[in-house]
């Protein structure tokens, strides 16, 4: 280090370590949907058809997850409900 | 991310090695490997051509004039990337393999047919990426391709080996937390790295005079370069340029 390092040592972390987190978060991200079946986002798609026929939600409030390990396979599906739920049509 | 430069070298210091090497590029509409080789005023033929039995592959494959050893077939500058056809690829790979001991496959950038193209029949493959993020997430997103859509995962056979090779390292930026590290790198795709190759003035200098920077061999990327190529052949060769080049008393002292 040099003499003008000490004056600029107080800097806050380089931005390296920044790209370091969000990298990590993305690629287990990435890597964590990498394994789906390609049909989720359809399927997502059209269960949400299904329950707007019933009940008002929208596209946020329907989640789809699939976990995968040696010996199951998950589908998860959570749907979240409007606090009133107002039926529709009757 | 040097795709080709090192496409260029790895092929070239496979060649020098004794090994028949040929080396082709799968950029249709984009070639430039005959570029960075040096071949370019020698096109007659190009890997289109021979996919539609309009040229046999010994016309189109052109011998590199410094290493005979090594051959380059040059993608078409004309078509478009759907000339590459599964099986018309398949049966130049085939061909050639008959013939040569290393066929280097230089990738397009991105994720499309060209790319998936240049994966599919691989057994080894290279990723090479600069430590940018864009880079870094690419190049998992390639390892992901890998894994599920080449032949060998198709066929259930052994997965294509994979490395990595990490291009335009600038150790002092590393020290200055600025560049993600080799080891970040590394930790965040865990990978084999095969290598890292400095950022170098060697590399801008090779492309402009068409010469693989892998014959410079007073430049610190070809020797980089080199070494790669030796640890890829199984030799056990310690990571190179990894630190900063020491300096003289006064820019120490002045920190610069």
């Amino acid at each position: 280090m040099g003499l003008l390092d000490l004056f600029r040592s107080h800097r806050q972390r380089g931005t390296a370590a920044i790209a370091k987190e969000r990298l990590q978060i993305l690629v287990a991200h990435d890597r964590a949907t990498r394994n789906q079946p390609s049909y989720l986002p359809q399927l997502q798609q059209e269960i949400l058809q299904v329950i707007r026929k019933y009940v008002d939600v929208d596209m946020n409030a329907v989640s789809v997850n699939y976990e995968q390990d040696d010996t199951r396979e998950v589908l998860e599906l959570n749907i979240v409900l409007p606090e009133a739920t107002t039926a529709k049509g009757g | 991310m040097g795709k080709t430069t090192t496409s260029a070298a790895l092929a070239m210091g496979l060649a020098q090695r004794g090994h028949r090497t040929a080396v082709i590029d799968f950029d249709v509409g984009l070639r430039n490997l005959d570029l960075i080789m040096g071949c370019e005023r020698r096109v007659v033929y190009d890997f289109v051509n021979v996919i539609n039995g309009e040229a046999n592959i010994n016309q189109a494959l052109i011998r590199d004039k410094r290493c005979d050893t090594l051959y380059v077939l040059p993608a078409s500058q004309t078509r478009d990337k759907d000339a590459l056809t599964k099986d018309g690829v398949g049966r130049v790979l085939e061909e050639l393999a008959k013939t040569f001991d290393y066929i280097v496959c230089d990738s397009p950038a991105g994720i499309e047919h060209g790319a998936y193209m240049a994966m599919y029949y691989a057994d080894d493959a290279v990723v090479v990426t600069n430590p940018e993020v864009s880079s870094v997430r690419d190049s998992d997103r390639m390892l992901g391709i890998l894994s599920s859509k080449s032949r060998r995962a198709e066929r259930n056979e052994a997965p294509i080996r994979e490395y990595l090779l990490l291009t335009r390292y600038a150790p002092e930026r590393v020290a200055k937390g600025e560049m993600l590290s080799v080891n970040d790198v590394r930790e965040i795709l865990s990978l084999d790295l095969l290598g890292v190759i400095p950022e170098s003035k060697a590399v801008l200098n090779a492309s402009n005079s068409g010469v693989p920077v892998i014959l410079d061999t007073e430049s610190d990327a070809g020797q980089a370069y080199n070494d790669a190529v030796g640890r890829y052949l199984g030799e056990d060769l310690p990571h190179r340029f990894l630190e900063i080049k020491k300096k003289g008393f006064f820019s120490r002292l002045m920190g610069g």
